[in-house]
């Protein structure tokens, strides 16, 4: 009894975790699975077929390259931009300074449904093909919100001092943005980025409505699952979770050999 | 070690300062001598941070002119001025290491080879072995002499502090003081120290300019400033005072006489702020530490010619060197008197009767058209 109240804590964190990972294990494992029919729901036998022929289902592997060049682009999109407005609302006061801070979250309070019905309608009324552009202006658009939230919150803790000091010691304009704002900004404009990256990448409804013919992978994978599910999908979002997995675990090593580093001279 | 000119003098001609309506810092002319150690003093919101941004030029003047020697610096931004701040927060690079953050200044430069001279900087304030760690790893003043260093490295003509001590603890401050004091002479650089600590500024500068509401109030060495207050704010805001509100009798042969309640003093006439007339009020002033305190019973002991007050001690605290005590006189019911206990009189208690006594030389005069309480500091402030 005793013994199960002190370690509660840790059953909770455990229990959380498992309901956490869970399903990216299912993911994972259906990945190997070789199944009897056209829908990959039930375990049948261990097979590493679709490995090794991932892009073996047509039409998957390009609406995969699509999606990620629209989430690359819509990424560096609105970071540049996310960044801009989020440094320009914590240095800078000017008279809609408040109404704006209020606005960047309207997309984020929207309902997607809503949001994409009606940039159709706005897509529609200025005589825009669908495809492509629509669909990165679109996802440029709604990423932007997520990454000022990100970048503000950064430049917020910011000293503006360290900025002044810098212009003391001689650095102009351009060396002190790119010699002390930058660094000390970047860890919330990277936590921007990627958030933009995923969300962009994963998106459907919005994407569903504004592409006219064009399919990304989430739009396939929403198709394919009408009339079958191949176990390629599985395999291509083991591989996207391994490659941001290998990311974080890279990243941690360097950040902590440096600190390591750093100490011990 | 040094670049600096002759004739390296900072001069502000007219300067002030306008944040929209409210004035912060009124027009004033002030002049740093090349190589002094000039301290700007007062309470926080006196102008005394905007003046020093002004001359670094992170804030630009509403009026006026900075001249560094015979330069207009004016219109410069502050990347292009020969200054160099120590800012109050130390304002250190945190993604930067020591070594970098010192090497900073002489890298923007467009100098190469910085090894050498980042070196003899670190080791000018102790700091060598800690070259490649970064400033979160370092403690408060182990901070503040990187930044010392960062910015020293560059040979500016002047260098500028911005209450470079205030996040110390009091050991510390009195430690770093003498380190900052001895950097000076040896670097011989112009320094412009802003603080709102009177003893910080009296122990380390050569020149104190006390500044309240926007204003210069008195400019001078710290004893001259100490022994001859001009305003009520100086006397209160450096030291203590006790000013008592009298009235002039006469003026003759360079000695005024005045009269308060029960008690006649004397002063010299050139230790007034303004001229006495006869008949007029002025305020006399007396340092605690110039006050000699007697038992009532032992008043004949004092010489004719000084200045003397009864009175009835209200309080008494002892604080080793010395015992400050507060006497309820019918001149002034809280004057305050520090005696040095070297052959302590145990009638000296609460409730006892007594008399003071000082030398008139050591009594100023003040006009009496101003408030009585300037620059008497709160308990808060002076801690902070």
């Amino acid at each position: 009894m005793r013994w199960l109240r002190r370690n509660i804590v840790v059953f909770a964190g455990l229990l959380t975790l498992a309901y956490l990972i869970l399903p990216n294990i299912v993911v994972m494992v259906f990945s190997f699975n070789n199944p009897a029919g056209k829908f990959n729901y039930s375990w049948q036998e261990f097979s590493t077929e679709a490995w090794q022929d991932p892009c073996g289902v047509a039409d998957m592997c390009g609406s995969l390259v699509l999606s990620l060049q629209i989430a690359f682009f819509a990424t560096i999109g609105a970071t540049v931009l996310g960044a801009m407005i989020a440094f320009a609302l914590v240095r800078y006061r000017f008279k809609a300074r408040g109404a704006i801070n209020s606005l960047i979250f309207l997309p984020m309070a929207m309902p997607e449904v809503v949001m994409a019905a009606s940039l159709l309608t706005l897509f529609l009324n200025l005589g825009a093909q669908l495809g492509f552009w629509t669909i990165l202006i679109a996802h440029t658009m709604f990423c932007l919100s997520f990454v000022v939230v990100a970048v503000k919150a950064r430049v917020l803790s910011m000293d503006p001092r360290l900025e002044e000091a810098a212009r003391d010691l001689y650095a102009g304009p351009v060396q002190t943005f790119l010699r002390v704002t930058l660094p000390i900004a970047a860890p919330g404009i990277a936590a921007g980025a990627m958030l933009a990256f995923a969300l962009s990448f994963d998106d459907f409804i919005i994407t569903n409505f504004n592409s006219g013919s064009t399919v990304t992978f989430p739009m396939f994978v929403w198709g394919s699952a009408q009339r079958g599910t191949p176990v390629q999908i599985n395999v291509i979002g083991t591989a996207m979770f391994i490659i941001a997995v290998l990311i974080v675990v890279v990243a941690q090593l360097i950040s902590s050999r440096r600190k390591h580093s750093a100490q011990s001279k | 070690m040094t670049d600096t000119q002759a004739g390296g003098d900072v001069r502000l001609s007219g300067i002030s300062k306008n944040y929209g309506s409210f004035q912060a810092v009124h027009p004033l002319d002030l002049t740093v001598p090349q190589g002094s150690f000039f301290a700007l003093l007062g309470a926080s919101g006196c102008g005394k941070t905007t003046t020093l941004r002004m001359i670094a030029g992170l804030e630009d003047p509403t009026t006026g002119t900075v001249f560094l020697g015979d330069r207009d610096v004016t219109g410069l931004p502050p990347y292009k001025r020969p200054v160099n701040t120590v800012f109050q927060s130390y304002a250190l690079f945190p993604h930067l290491t020591i070594y970098e953050n010192v090497a900073f200044g002489l890298r923007r430069r467009g100098i190469k080879s910085v090894k050498k001279q980042v070196g003899e900087m670190l080791d000018l304030v102790e700091l060598g072995d800690f070259a490649q760690r970064k400033p979160h790893q370092l403690s408060g003043g182990q901070q503040q002499r990187v930044a010392v260093a960062r910015a020293l490295i560059n040979h500016p003509q002047v260098l500028l502090l911005d209450e470079p001590l205030g996040a110390l603890d009091l050991k510390l401050r009195r430690q770093m003081q003498l380190e900052l004091k001895r950097i000076q002479t040896e670097v011989g650089i112009t320094f412009v120290h802003v603080t709102h600590d009177q003893e910080e500024a009296m122990t380390m500068a050569d020149t104190v300019a006390v500044m309240n509401g926007g204003r210069v109030e008195q400019l001078g060495a710290p004893a001259e400033l100490y022994e001859n207050p001009h305003t009520t704010f100086v006397a209160n805001f450096l030291g203590t005072s006790n000013l008592i509100e009298a009235e002039v009798v006469s003026t003759s042969a360079g000695k005024v006489v005045v009269s308060a309640a029960d008690a006649t003093l004397r002063l010299p006439a050139d230790r007034c702020a303004t001229a006495p007339t006869t008949g007029g009020k002025i305020l006399v002033g007396v340092r605690p530490e110039k006050i000699s305190l007697l038992h009532a019973d032992e008043a004949a002991q004092i010489t004719d010619g000084r200045n003397r007050l009864t009175g009835t001690i209200t309080a008494s605290s002892f604080i080793g060197v010395s015992t400050q005590f507060v006497i309820d006189s019918p001149v002034c019911p809280d004057l305050e008197v520090y005696v040095q206990n070297i052959e302590r009189d145990v009638r000296l208690v609460p409730g006892a009767r007594v008399v003071l006594h000082w030398n008139p030389e050591h009594t100023f005069g003040l006009d009496a058209a101003q408030d009585i309480d300037a620059g008497v500091e709160t308990v808060g402030e002076s801690a902070s």
